[in-house]
């Protein structure tokens, strides 16, 4: 089995395009939650070859995307502090603040520093007992594991001068903010595969029943993009509704149930704001009082800040699937990969910076 | 951002009280943290994201999904 190559195989995925193309009888709109989905349905030109009646749109799924613009600006106040070294996977650092972003925060002298993992940011917290160690937990609830465990591990080994500021954000709450908008144009949603693959398929079952809405576990190569998307079309067109399994090699209908343990023992729900899009009611997951001396926001007293984003960026719309990337002035124009006036111009798999980068 | 790559595990053991192990990409091995694989093999397959391997490859279901989307009928709608 080669878990790579047999899913990319272009015969299977002829074959699948020619299904898709057969059974689509009127104009549908689906939706990709995922950021990693946009950026791959571009990269190999699927969205070229899907039929004109079907309309991809583009989810919040891009933890780049939608983390706070006061999260940001409090990275920003907090990697500035002499004695810091303030370390983040590595997308974060051109993400604008209102006035700066972390890039400039080192080119200014700061110590800002690129980890792969958050337990890399331990390291380097117990390789700098003299300094504090602060590491940007951003992501999904496929994120949540990776970060969690470096403050159960200082937890467990006494490290006091790590701490994490904390963006986690969870994918449920954002379908229904997006399904319950009286100017909702989703009709399918293709979800997010590694987020099932930590949290398993069952949180989507009651979204499914609630809003009549069908939903496709999908993953992140072009045969299973096209799988995830002939499954939604499919229940689309024979007007029923469910939770369809498409990536079954890596989700189970409980997903790992000893990282959800993990999270569970670490963080507990709370009201987040999403970057362009506004407060979604517990839709993110903060520490629990047991391990609140790691939560950089207390740590170092960062709560008013006072943030404010550029007037021209429309990337909240983009991310609910109201509006495409071409539909906003800046793009192209002022807003480009080098010079981003929104978040979505950031991270590759912002969907402003995929239709840049592929020219859509 | 949650992209994730599958990889070979070809060696497990502990650090500070987790268990840590070593995946191979095609040739390319890096460190990744198996703490929530408890029946973790070597030559296992692990999705890896950000360090963390998140869940076990099933290879049984690989097969099953490639069989079922080989099969699929162009113009049959159950
Ligand atoms: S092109 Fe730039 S300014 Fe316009 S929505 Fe995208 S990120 Fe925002």
């Amino acid at each position: 089995m080669n878990y790579i190559e047999d899913f990319r195989n272009s015969d299977r995925a002829k074959k699948l395009l020619h299904s898709i193309i057969s059974i689509i009888s009127k104009k549908w709109v689906i939706m990709e939650m995922c950021g990693g989905q946009t950026h791959s349905m571009m990269k190999f030109g699927l969205d070229q070859l899907l039929p004109q009646q079907l309309e991809i749109v583009h989810g919040p799924g891009c933890p780049v995307c939608v983390t706070a613009l006061e999260l940001i600006d409090k990275a920003i106040l907090i990697a500035k502090k002499r004695d810091v070294i303030f370390t983040s996977y590595g997308d974060m650092l051109r993400v604008p603040g209102s006035n700066s972003d972390l890039f400039s925060v080192r080119a200014t002298g700061g110590d800002v520093r690129v980890v792969y993992s958050a337990l890399d940011a331990l390291q380097i917290a117990r390789e700098n007992p003299d300094k504090e160690v602060v590491f940007f937990g951003i992501g999904f609830e496929t994120t949540a594991p990776a970060n969690g465990i470096s403050v159960l591990q200082a937890k467990r080994l006494g490290i006091q001068n790590y701490s994490v500021l904390v963006s986690q954000v969870r994918v449920p709450p954002a379908m229904e903010l997006i399904l319950s908008s009286s100017e909702n144009r989703v009709q399918g949603f293709l979800a997010a595969g590694h987020v099932c693959s930590v949290m398993g398929t069952k949180e989507y079952v009651p979204i499914s029943n609630r809003y009549h809405i069908p939903i496709s576990i999908t993953g992140f190569e072009p045969v299973d993009l096209l799988a995830g998307i002939f499954e939604t079309l499919s229940m689309l067109e024979t007007n029923i509704w469910g939770v369809k399994n498409a990536y079954s090699r890596s989700v189970s209908s409980e997903g790992n149930v000893e990282a959800q343990k993990m999270l569970d023992q670490l963080f507990e729900p709370c009201d987040r704001n999403w970057r362009g899009i506004g407060l979604i009611p517990m839709s993110g997951w903060k520490l629990r009082s047991d391990f609140q001396e790691f939560d950089a926001e207390i740590r170092f007293n960062v709560a008013d800040v006072q943030s404010q984003e550029s007037e021209k960026c429309i990337a909240g719309l983009i991310l609910q699937g109201l509006k495409k990337p071409a539909d906003c002035g800046a793009f192209q124009r002022e807003c480009t990969p080098q010079n981003p006036l929104g978040a979505t111009m950031v991270s590759s798999e912002g969907a402003c910076a995929a239709y840049y980068k592929y020219r859509r | 951002m949650c992209l994730g790559i599958p990889g070979k595990i070809s060696r497990i053991y502990n650090t500070d009280g987790i268990v840590m192990g070593i995946v191979e990409y095609g040739g390319v091995m890096r460190e990744a943290c198996l703490s929530t694989i408890s029946d973790a093999k070597i030559g296992d397959y692990v999705m890896v994201h950000a360090g963390f391997a998140l869940c076990k490859m099933d290879e049984e279901e690989a097969r099953e999904t490639l069989r079922a989307l080989d099969e699929i009928n162009d113009v049959s709608l159950y």
